[in-house]
C-alpha cells in the first residue's frame, strides 16, 4: 500500500519536472493558428486563459524550418555559443586535469593549502568577482569579445575538484609498482592517470557543458554588442503571431544541451555524485 | 659534455640552482602550477582586489575606511537584496533538502532510472527557455490560471508581478535543483553498507527506526556536501529571475545580482566592492559554521570501514 503510494508519487513528481520540456516540443510542433488559439490570452488578446493540449491538433514543422532557414541571428548566436562552450571545454582539459593530477598526487604542504582555496573559489559565487574580472579584462582589452567569457572560465576550480576526486582513487598499490618499474612521473600520469581517471574528466566535461551552454550572468556584464551574444540570453521576443518560432527557438536551444544529457547521463550521475565527496577533502 | 660543464658562467649555475630547487620541491606541483597562475589572476587577485578596492573611495585609490560598508549598510536596494536573499536561502534549502531526501531515499530503495533521470532533466534546460514556458505557465491568463479558475474555481493569481513572484522563484529553484541534489543524498545512501539494516532487522527494528537511527546519521557528509553546494548555488537562481523580469523585477524577488547589474551599469564601484566583500565573508562564515556544525559529533560520522557494524550500529543507537 505504502510502496504504491509512494512509487505514484516519485512518478508524479517525474512527470511534473518533465512537463516545461513537453510543453516547448509540443508548442514547437503546433501551427501558428493553433498556438494562437491556445495561448493568446497571455499577451493580453482575447478572453479567457491560455489552454494547451499535449497532441498538436496538425502538427507541422513549419516553426522549426522557418527559424533554421529564416532567422540568420538564430545561426550567429548558436555558432557564439557553441565557440564558447568548446573552447572552455578545451582550455578546462589543458589545464584542469594536470591540476588535479598534481593534487592527487602532492602530498607536499603547498598542496595541503592550495586545495581548499581551490574549493572555496570553485563556491564563489560570481558576483564576488565580477568588478575585479572586469578590470583584469578590461585591462587586458578584452570586453566584449569572446575570449572574456572563455578565459575566467578555462581556470574554473570546479572540474579541478571533480577530475580530482576520480585520481584519488587510483590505488596506491598501482603507482608504486610503475614506479618500482622505471615509469617517471609523465609517464605514470600519461598511462596510468589519464586513462584511469578518463570517466572523471569526461564527467566533468559533460557537468561543464550543461553549465556553460546555460552561462547568464557573464555575458550580459562582459559583452556589449548583440552579434556577439549567446543563445543563453537572448530572449525570443514572444507575442501571439510569433509564439511558434519563440517556442522552436526554446527548443533548438534546449536541444544540444539534451543530447549531451543524454549521451552523457551516466557521466553526468558520475559527475554529480563526486561534488557530494566534499566533505573528504585532503 | 665534461668540457661543457666546466666552462659554466654564473648564469648557468644559477639556472641549475634554480633547477636543482625545483627538483627538490614536490615534482606534482609543477602539473598545478599553470592551473594555478590562471586561477590567481582570473579568481584570487581579483578576490583581494575587491577586499582592497572596498576601502578606497571610488576608482581612486584613495583610503576612506569603512565608508564604502557605512554606505551600503544604508542602502534601501543592498538591505532589499540581501533580505530578499537570506529569506531565499532559509526558506528554499531547508525544503530542498528534504524534498530531495525523500526523492532519493525512494530512488534509492526502487532503483527506478525514469524517475532518476526526468528529475535530472531541468540541469539542461537553458534560463531563457525557462523564461518562455513560465512566460506561458504563470501569467495572469496563463495556463496555470486555467486550470485554478476552470478546475478549482479559485480567482486567477498574479504570479509574476506580485508578491508571488517569489513563490515562483522557489519553485523554479526545486525544479532545477531536484536531481541534483537527489543524486548526492544518494551517494551517502549508497555508502551504507546493507548489513547493518539487516544486523537492525533482526534485533526488530521497523523501518522508520532504521531510517532515524541508521541512515540519517550516516548521511552527515552528504549533508555538509549538499548544503555548502546548494548554499553556494542559490546564488545563481538570479539568472530565471532576470530571464522572467529584466533588471527591475517585483520587489520581492528583487536579488543581489540584480542591484549588482545596476550598480555596474552606474560604476558604483566603491559599492560594488563592498558588497561583494560582504558576500564573500559570509559565505567563508556559512561555510565554517556549517562545517563545525554538521561534524560536531566527530564519531558518527560517515561509515568508517575500520569499524565493526555491529558496533557502529549499537553506537548510532545510543
Amino acid at each position: 500500500m505504502w510502496k504504491t503510494i509512494g512509487k505514484l508519487l516519485l512518478y508524479g513528481i517525474a512527470i511534473l519536472t518533465l512537463l516545461p520540456l513537453i510543453l516547448v516540443a509540443t508548442g514547437s510542433l503546433m501551427g501558428s493558428g493553433e498556438l494562437k488559439s491556445l495561448i493568446s490570452p497571455v499577451f493580453g488578446e482575447g478572453d479567457g486563459y491560455a489552454k494547451w493540449h499535449f497532441i498538436p491538433l496538425y502538427p507541422t514543422f513549419k516553426n522549426i524550418v522557418e527559424l533554421v532557414l529564416d532567422t540568420p541571428e538564430y545561426y550567429v548566436l548558436f555558432w557564439n555559443s557553441v565557440k564558447v562552450v568548446v573552447c572552455i571545454l578545451i582550455g578546462q582539459i589543458l589545464f584542469a586535469v594536470p591540476a588535479a593530477w598534481g593534487f592527487s598526487q602532492s602530498k607536499n604542504k603547498w598542496s595541503k593549502f592550495l586545495f581548499p582555496i581551490y574549493i572555496f573559489c570553485m563556491l564563489l559565487p560570481f558576483q564576488v568577482t565580477m568588478l575585479s574580472q572586469y578590470l583584469v579584462l578590461n585591462s587586458l582589452s578584452l570586453i566584449n569579445t569572446h575570449l572574456s567569457l572563455i578565459l575566467p572560465m578555462v581556470f574554473s576550480t570546479f572540474p579541478v575538484f571533480i577530475i580530482y576526486q576520480s585520481f584519488r582513487q587510483i590505488p596506491e598499490s598501482v603507482l608504486d609498482a610503475a614506479r618500482v618499474d622505471g615509469a617517471g612521473n609523465f609517464q605514470i600520469f600519461r598511462y596510468i592517470g589519464i586513462p584511469i581517471g578518463l570517466q572523471g574528466i569526461l564527467a566533468a566535461m559533460v557537468v561543464g557543458f550543461l553549465e556553460y551552454w546555460n552561462m547568464v550572468e557573464q555575458p550580459i556584464v562582459f559583452i556589449k554588442e548583440k552579434t556577439k551574444w549567446l543563445l543563453s540570453i537572448y530572449l525570443p521576443n514572444i507575442n501571439t503571431d510569433n509564439a511558434g518560432v519563440a517556442f522552436a527557438y526554446s527548443f533548438f536551444s534546449i536541444l544540444p544541451a539534451l543530447l549531451i544529457f543524454w549521451f552523457g547521463r551516466k557521466l553526468l550521475e558520475q559527475g554529480v555524485m563526486m561534488q557530494g565527496e566534499l566533505d573528504n577533502e585532503k | 659534455m665534461k668540457h661543457k660543464k666546466k666552462s659554466e658562467s654564473p648564469e648557468a649555475n644559477r639556472i641549475t640552482g634554480i633547477v636543482q630547487w625545483v627538483k627538490s620541491q614536490d615534482i606534482f606541483l609543477l602539473f598545478v602550477i599553470p592551473s594555478l597562475l590562471g586561477m590567481v589572476v582570473f579568481l584570487f587577485v581579483p578576490l583581494i582586489d575587491v577586499f582592497r578596492r572596498s576601502f578606497c573611495q571610488g576608482v581612486s585609490n584613495h583610503f576612506w575606511g569603512l565608508k564604502n560598508y557605512a554606505i551600503i549598510f544604508h542602502n534601501k536596494s543592498f538591505i532589499l537584496a540581501v533580505v530578499n536573499t537570506l529569506k531565499f536561502e532559509v526558506i528554499c534549502l531547508p525544503l530542498l533538502l528534504f524534498v530531495s531526501l525523500l526523492v532519493a531515499v525512494g530512488v534509492h530503495n526502487t532503483k527506478n532510472s525514469f524517475v532518476k533521470y526526468a528529475l535530472l532533466v531541468p540541469m539542461a534546460i537553458p534560463a531563457n527557455s525557462v523564461a518562455v514556458i513560465w512566460k506561458v505557465l504563470f501569467e495572469k491568463h496563463g495556463i496555470i490560471n486555467e486550470i485554478l479558475t476552470d478546475i478549482f474555481h479559485i480567482k486567477a493569481i498574479n504570479f509574476l508581478d506580485s508578491e508571488n513572484a517569489f513563490l515562483i522563484l522557489v519553485l523554479t529553484y526545486l525544479w532545477k535543483n531536484i536531481g541534483y541534489s537527489m543524486l548526492i543524498w544518494m551517494v551517502g545512501l549508497s555508502a551504507i553498507p546493507n548489513n547493518i539494516y539487516e544486523a537492525a532487522s533482526i534485533d526488530g527494528a521497523g523501518s522508520f527506526v532504521k531510517f532515524f537511527k541508521i541512515t540519517l546519521p550516516n548521511l552527515k557528509g552528504s549533508l555538509y556536501a549538499l548544503s555548502v553546494l546548494s548554499f553556494a548555488s542559490s546564488f545563481r537562481v538570479f539568472r530565471e529571475a532576470y530571464l522572467i523580469s529584466g533588471n527591475y523585477p517585483n520587489e520581492s524577488i528583487y536579488l543581489m545580482q540584480h542591484l549588482f547589474n545596476n550598480w555596474f551599469q552606474k560604476l558604483d564601484i566603491g559599492k560594488l566592492a563592498a558588497a561583494s566583500s560582504v558576500i564573500a565573508v559570509f559565505l567563508f562564515v556559512v561555510l565554517a559554521c556549517l562545517k563545525k556544525l554538521i561534524f560536531r559529533e566527530r564519531n558518527s560520522g560517515r561509515y568508517k570501514k575500520s569499524k565493526g557494524d555491529e558496533e557502529l550500529y549499537v553506537e548510532n543507537n545510543r
